[in-house]
């Protein structure tokens, strides 16, 4: 056993306190220092924290940016998902593999560069794109992915990689990144100039109670996805027992197509720390946790800063706002490549040093959320329009938007459109005038909310975009009329499958059958009834699925037996013999069988 | 015997012969089975070649092999009703454990390297009479449409008397929730 290593072990540890519940920081800092967390360093942890190997391990093994075995200095995850494919990922990989000589998934025999596929990470408006340790590359094709590849096998380094930075923030000397933020519209509410201090100056002069009220009259609803409303969240958290009580900001944009926190995080942190500020005030709480998911790793040193500075302001800290006894202060949490973890209970389990493994509901986080106590956890943006409805008031946000869905939206389109960016829209917005806006309008189908949303046709163009119609947390990916609807969802069910957290039946065992059947009919060899198997087994999945991922994961399948049937039905062909499966063919089931033996059948041997 | 009755055929394809086992568990109720049905091909009877068109077909096991896909194919195209007899007919079972053995290891362990195997001239055995295996074990419904599946391993006799008989007098199948927990 090494002596530095241990040494390295047990400072990291104690960096951290010797604390369990900060396993995810623990190994991250060592996997930085140590390009792994061999199985050796696992112990040296499990000894230095007083806990097992295994809870060390099962952390360790859970998340995709962590490894237990060496990885290349450099890591490149090239982004596979729908939109970089249609973008031209596929020739990227390749071109990359070429240049490294490398299997996808494999390490140059030096040891530098390791080659890896990862699902959307929040780059699909400059795409194809892909991360290269912490850095995002975009807008990649054949020729630059050759130069990179040259580049770090001669051992450049990935921030070297970018040369010119995108506009705003991204140009600022702690970002120093080549992402741009296409905000192609910009609103009242997220989008808009703001005084730092401004709404925790009016909420300090409210009452905690009287704060909650306004953000229910603004009948404002979580950004994230489920649409919950937020002061009746605030409120259960704020009654709830407990001598401590969390506020936590869900910055982990795990659902493929949506990359508008990204713009937030990038150009307006300091109203979204605000709105954590006042939620922090609302509930009860001290203490403001941000998960930010580990392909936003970049946005870190920038983020830590605005964090210093409203320390420094006195926005953050003990009795903030010249409020005596209101302390509240934030630290960031990085994930490490885990959609689940955006779902809240999961990103609960990740903050508490564990796998991101969802929690049994309930109790429900405004119960018992992190480390046991009241928790309210709320999405990015969410946090920003309590800023600023704080600051403009109730009345004034709520008399935005639709009936159900009162303010702004951010929107982040991908795909077949001229306009990709992210759009503060009122909410009540028709999908199809919202296309004309992005340069869609050509589209053959839309998927609204992402894989976990519905794919619609132009029948349900005129519908809006709301909480009531077409629910979205900001992705929408357009298709145009030459894309396979099919294989877009199959490529959807591939995502599910992967990122099932496996602790459930229907979840875990359940996408794989509909994964299965989907492959089967894109194979020419489905059969009618397979459409109702997948009816029935995907709404079986969603009944029994523990969390959200489950109970959302057979919607690509669902959505486009609803919306594309004659998709399916065109690629369904005659039966061959009644009752016998079309998908079992028999030579090719012999077909090792014939290899090995030399012989063919002499039953099936026409 | 009078042919009006309608008939019954079973057969066990890649199983342990258990589920037949637990056909037979219905001791002295077999009495009125045959009453109420006829066997056509089945170990049981060691009747080998369907007589007729079938009412009902039980089947014991996957299919790991050619020789299984035809019988099963033969009573789906005998049978009003194909059942899934137990978790290897339904599931693949135990030798559904070699699904995640590439087919020539599982020939090198059993035709070459196998503690207890003498084959010098280590080739394969290719005679004709032997079966081609498939690439992997399939369940029943992968290979033909299956119209039941009954759980268990075996179904318990109650369960298999249960199911057949209303299947055989034409009433709904009520099976409680006794014969269908296996835990
Ligand atoms: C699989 C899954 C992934 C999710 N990912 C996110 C996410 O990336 N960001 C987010 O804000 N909410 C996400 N959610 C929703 C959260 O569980 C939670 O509802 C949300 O953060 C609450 O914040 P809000 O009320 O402000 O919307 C996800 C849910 C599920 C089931
Ligand atoms: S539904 Fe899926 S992701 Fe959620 S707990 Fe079950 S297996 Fe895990
Ligand atoms: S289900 Fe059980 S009893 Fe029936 S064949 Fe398989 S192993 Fe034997
Ligand atoms: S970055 Fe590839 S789909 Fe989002």
């Amino acid at each position: 056993m090494s002596d530095s290593l241990a040494a390295l072990v047990a400072s990291t540890c104690e960096e951290f306190g010797n604390d369990r519940t900060r396993m995810m920081d623990i190994v991250r800092a060592i996997q930085k220092e140590e390009g792994c967390v061999s199985s050796e360093t696992l112990d040296l942890i499990a000894g230095q924290l007083g806990t097992y190997r295994v809870e060390v391990e099962s952390v360790v093994s859970f998340y995709a940016f962590l490894s237990s075995r060496p990885k290349g200095e450099v890591v490149v995850r090239i982004c596979d998902d729908i939109i970089d494919e249609m973008k031209g990922a596929e020739n990227v990989a390749a071109a990359f593999a070429e240049e490294l000589g490398v299997e996808m998934g494999g390490t140059t025999e030096d040891g530098k560069v390791t080659l890896e596929r990862t699902p959307c990470i929040g780059m699909c408006d400059q795409a194809p794109a892909a991360i290269v340790n912490d850095v995002p590359i975009t807008n990649l094709d054949e020729s630059k992915a050759r130069a990179i590849a040259k580049i770090l096998q001669e051992g450049g380094a990935p921030a070297h990689l970018v040369t010119t930075f995108g506009h705003g923030n991204n140009a600022n000397d702690l970002v120093r990144s080549m992402v741009t933020n296409n905000i192609r519209k910009r609103g009242p509410v997220v989008f808009s100039d703001f005084s730092s201090g401004s709404a925790i100056d009016k909420a300090l002069a409210m009452t905690p109670a009287e704060v909650i009220r306004d953000v229910k009259t603004s009948r404002l609803r979580g950004r994230g996805g489920a649409g919950f409303p937020t002061g009746m969240k605030w409120d259960f958290t704020r009654h709830s027992t407990g001598d401590k009580r969390y506020v936590i900001c869900n910055a982990d944009e795990g659902e493929p197509g949506t990359f508008k926190d990204r713009t937030i995080l990038t150009e307006c942190p300091d109203l979204m720390f605000e709105g954590m500020t006042i939620a922090g005030y609302a509930v009860g709480s001290d203490a403001g946790i941000v998960y930010l998911r580990g392909e936003y790793a970049y946005l870190l040193p920038f983020l830590e800063d605005v964090l210093s500075k409203r320390r420094e302001k006195g926005l953050l800290g003990t009795n903030i706002g010249g409020k005596e006894g209101f302390a509240f202060d934030i630290r960031i949490q990085m994930g490490a490549g885990a959609y689940i973890c955006g779902e809240e209970t999961a990103l609960i389990s990740s903050c508490e040093g564990q796998r991101g493994d969802p929690k049994n509901r309930p109790p429900f986080p405004a119960q018992k959320g992190y480390l046991a106590s009241p928790t309210t956890v709320n999405n990015v943006e969410t946090f920003c329009c309590v800023a600023r409805i704080l600051d403009q008031g109730p009345g004034w946000f709520a008399q935005m938007g639709s009936k159900g869905s009162a303010g702004t939206k951010l929107l982040s389109v991908s795909g077949d459109c001229t306009s990709p960016g992210v759009y503060e829209v009122p909410f009540g917005i028709t999908l199809g005038d919202f296309l004309k806006l992005a340069g869609g309008e050509n589209a053959a189908a839309v998927q609204v909310g992402g894989p976990s949303g519905q794919m619609v046709g132009p029948d349900d163009f005129g519908k809006t975009i709301c909480y009531d119609d077409l629910a979205t947390g900001g992705s929408v990916m357009v298709f145009g009329p030459h894309r396979n609807i099919l294989e877009i969802a199959a490529k959807f069910m591939d995502f599910f499958v992967e990122e099932s957290c496996g602790y459930c039946t229907p979840c875990r065992a359940g996408n794989v059958l509909l994964q299965g059947h989907l492959k089967r009919i894109l194979d020419g060899r489905g059969e009618m009834e397979d459409l109702d198997y997948m009816q029935k087994t995907g709404e079986t999945v969603k009944l029994t699925s523990r969390c959200g991922l489950g109970q959302t994961s057979p919607n690509p399948v669902l959505s486009t037996l609803k919306n594309f049937r004659p998709a399916y039905e065109v690629l369904i062909k005659e039966k061959k013999e009644e009752g016998f499966k079309a998908a079992f063919d028999i030579q090719e089931a012999l077909g090792d069988s014939k290899g090995l033996i030399g012989r063919e059948s002499t039953i099936y041997n026409d | 015997m009078s042919t009006d009755k309608p008939k019954v055929a079973t057969a066990s394809l890649a199983g342990c012969f258990g589920c037949h086992m637990s056909i037979l568990d219905i001791d002295d109720r077999i009495l009125q089975l045959i009453d109420l049905v006829d066997f056509d091909k089945s170990p049981v009877d060691d009747i080998k070649e369907f007589t007729g068109r079938c009412a009902v077909g039980l089947i014991e096991g996957g299919c790991c092999n050619e020789e299984n896909v035809r019988v099963l194919q033969d009573f789906r195209k005998h049978c009003d009703v194909l059942i899934s007899l137990g978790e290897c007919a339904i599931c693949g079972g135990i030798p559904a454990m070699r699904n995640n053995v590439p087919l020539k290891e599982c020939f090198d362990e059993a035709y070459r390297n196998g503690p207890s195997v003498h084959n010098p001239s280590g080739e394969y055995p290719s005679d004709p009479e032997i079966p081609l295996l498939l690439n992997k074990v399939y369940p029943c419904h992968e290979v033909v449409k299956m119209d039941y599946h009954l759980q268990g391993c075996p179904p318990p006799a109650d369960t298999i008397w249960a199911a057949l008989t209303a299947l055989l007098t034409d009433k709904p199948v009520e099976l409680p929730y006794e014969l269908i927990k296996y835990d």
